[in-house]
């Protein structure tokens, strides 16, 4: 079964009566346990599609399903359970609450799929302790390098075991070490667990560690390199 | 998400934001210490009053001349002993009819000297009123009979002429003419100003001839019973107007004050109520005006929130546990201040307060809904933000 397959997926935007197509018509399919690239250049629609992928967002046209389900016949609560479920996010920006530990950030996924609190510290512990941060359970955001807290959003993104791991430009924010240690990770996250990894980068380097290049250019997939 | 879940979120969030929370709750902890000092003030003072009338005695009708209307100028009384004593067979009981002849009077004994109210009556007023002697006796038939020059004063009366004398038995002048101390009445306080313990009781006849009037200015009732007040008074009412046709008179009952005043206060406890209630509604449209700026500010965490699987109504249900935390928690606040605050104003001024559970548990109950009513456009707000638009807003 495929993690994602998407056919003729388009999405545009209203802005201020101006139509503007994002995507323009994407077929994709990505396998169990696949590694892949999205790269292209600014404005692409890389983004677009990664939200889509990720149900936060629904194409304007087009099917897309997700670990064989079509989303186009789940409502927002049915999307928001499947997200809980199926995937992991990682942002360029990190997104973690401020002012709320790593371990609480962590745990945040499973607050929402109704685990009971002791569950779900052990879980995120060990989240955390997956990432080499078992050392930093109490910081806040605040108090951590930028290399940690994407640590910590990555322990975030696998603390629910999804199927797939999205993450666009998780090392965007990042110095080379900081990078070159986040995609070890989910390297080993991909090998390890069978974790399918679909990220976004702008770096020929971290998208050549990727088995699978998706080479994406005015909201169309112009290259397809495996 | 389990609810205990969200309070803790919806607290954690409120402790964040310490200052910011504590300034949206202080609108509706004053608005609901108002609610609570407020209508304290108005039950307390209409409590007092009705403690007063009460107080007079039970079952008691005045009968006075004239139509009792506040506009009205004060009648000149026409009745007379004789209409006492015809009132007296309308009631059948004599027993439970008193008379009154009032003046103010100097009185004096020895050096000490005083102003007081002269009140002339007869043996009937303990079967009247509320009036409990400390020491001696009441008047008797025989003193207004035969005109005696005794007095039963009030105890203030007796503490400024005597200290800590026993009067009874010593003489006071009163307006120039000598009097006998028979009694002394226990201390009753005041009934609408009247100060009941500054009278000094004399026969009604010894003060007709020691005023030189034939009047008397009214005549009190004490009923059987609570059920026939109404039907008593209107009797007496009758009476005197079939005698004298072209006079006018009043029975005021207890009832009566008891129910116009009740509804005038009644009434004012609830226009302050309202006001405080207003007071607390403007602190509602801050804690809805704070609840949509920090929607607004967490756009990026609600994002995130929905990106890892909350659902429209947990994000909902989190805002909307906020905007109540914070109602019902400043209205605990201010539950407990207008507590404190009615206690100190009791404590401190001579105006009474009385706490009524009713004003805490409504004071608390409209905050909890002020919180549910102001919270949910807001709360609203956050659970319907698209996942992508608040992820991308920076
Ligand atoms: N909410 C929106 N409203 C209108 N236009 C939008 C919106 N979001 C994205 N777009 C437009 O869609 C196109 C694709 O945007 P997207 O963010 O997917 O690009 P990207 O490939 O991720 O770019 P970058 O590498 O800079 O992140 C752009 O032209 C962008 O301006
Ligand atoms: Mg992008």
């Amino acid at each position: 079964m495929s993690a994602f397959e998407a056919a003729g997926l388009t999405r545009s935007y209203q802005l201020e009566g101006v139509t503007v197509d994002a995507l323009r018509g994407v077929d994709l399919t990505i396998g169990d346990g696949e590694f892949a690239a999205i790269v292209g250049p600014s404005g692409s629609g890389k983004s677009t599609l990664m939200h889509l992928l990720g149900c936060l967002d629904r194409p304007t046209s087009g099917v897309l399903r997700v670990g064989g389900v079509d989303v186009s016949t789940l409502d927002d609560t049915q999307l928001a359970e499947l997200r809980n479920r199926m995937i992991g996010f990682v942002f360029q920006s990190f997104h973690l609450l401020a002012r709320t530990s790593a371990l609480d950030n962590v745990a945040l996924p499973l607050v929402y799929r109704g685990v009971a609190k002791a569950d779900r510290r052990k879980r995120a512990r060990a989240a955390l302790e997956a990432v080499g941060l078992a050392h930093r359970l109490d910081h806040r955001p605040s108090q951590m390098s930028g290399g940690e807290q994407q640590r910590v959003a990555i322990a975030r993104a696998l603390v629910g075991d999804p199927q797939v791991v999205l993450a666009d430009e998780p090392t965007g924010n990042l110095d080379t070490r900081n990078g070159e240690e986040v995609m070890g990770l989910l390297e080993r996250l991909n090998a390890d667990q069978g974790v399918a990894i679909v990220l976004v980068t702008h770096e020929a380097e971290v998208a050549n560690r990727a088995r699978r290049q998706i080479h994406v250019r005015d909201g169309l997939i112009e290259r397809d390199v495996a | 998400m389990r609810t205990a879940e969200a309070f803790r979120m919806a607290l954690e969030a409120l402790r964040v934001n310490r200052l910011r929370s504590a300034l949206t709750m202080l609108g509706v902890i004053i608005g609901v210490s108002a609610v609570v000092i407020l209508v304290a003030i108005g039950t307390g003072a209409k409590d007092a009053i009705e403690d007063e009338i009460s107080g007079l005695g039970s079952n008691i009708i005045l009968v006075v001349p004239g139509q009792l209307n506040f506009q009205a100028a004060p009648t000149q009384s026409r009745l007379d002993l004789s209409d006492v004593n015809y009132v007296r067979r309308v009631v059948g009981d004599p027993s439970r009819v008193t008379v009154s002849v009032q003046s103010g009077e100097n009185i004096r004994v020895g050096r000490n000297e005083a102003f007081v109210t002269v009140v002339g009556t007869d043996e009937n007023i303990p079967n009247v009123f509320e009036r409990p002697l400390k020491r001696g006796r009441y008047l008797t038939e025989t003193d207004v009979d035969t005109r005696r020059r005794v007095a039963v004063l009030g105890s203030e009366v007796s503490q400024q002429l005597f200290g800590d004398l026993d009067p009874v038995g010593r003489q006071a002048t009163i307006a120039g003419v000598r009097f006998r101390v028979v009694g002394v009445y226990e201390k009753v306080g005041a009934t609408f100003g009247v100060a009941r313990d500054r009278e000094t009781h004399i026969p009604v006849t010894t003060a007709q001839r020691l005023l030189g009037v034939q009047r008397v200015n009214g005549i009190a009732i004490g009923a059987s019973g609570p059920d026939v007040i109404d039907s008593l008074g209107q009797k007496v009412v009758d009476a005197l107007t079939s005698r004298y046709p072209d006079e006018k008179f009043s029975a005021v009952t207890q009832t009566q004050l008891l129910g116009t005043i009740g509804t005038v206060l009644g009434m004012l406890t609830g226009v302050l109520a309202a006001i405080a209630g207003i007071s607390l509604l403007v602190g509602g449209v801050g804690v809805s005006n704070i609840m949509l700026v920090s929607v607004r500010e967490r756009t990026k965490e609600i994002g995130l929130r929905k990106a890892l699987g909350a659902r429209q109504r947990d994000v909902l249900g989190q805002f909307l546990i906020e905007a109540v935390l914070l109602t019902t928690i400043g209205g605990t606040i201010g539950i407990a201040l207008g507590i404190g605050g009615s206690l100190l104003i009791e404590a401190l001024s001579p105006v009474p307060a009385s706490i009524t559970l009713w004003s805490i548990l409504l004071a608390f109950g409209v905050s909890a809904v002020v919180g549910v009513f102001f919270g949910v456009a807001p709360a609203r707000r956050a659970g319907r933000l698209d996942p992508v638009v608040a992820l991308r807003a920076e």
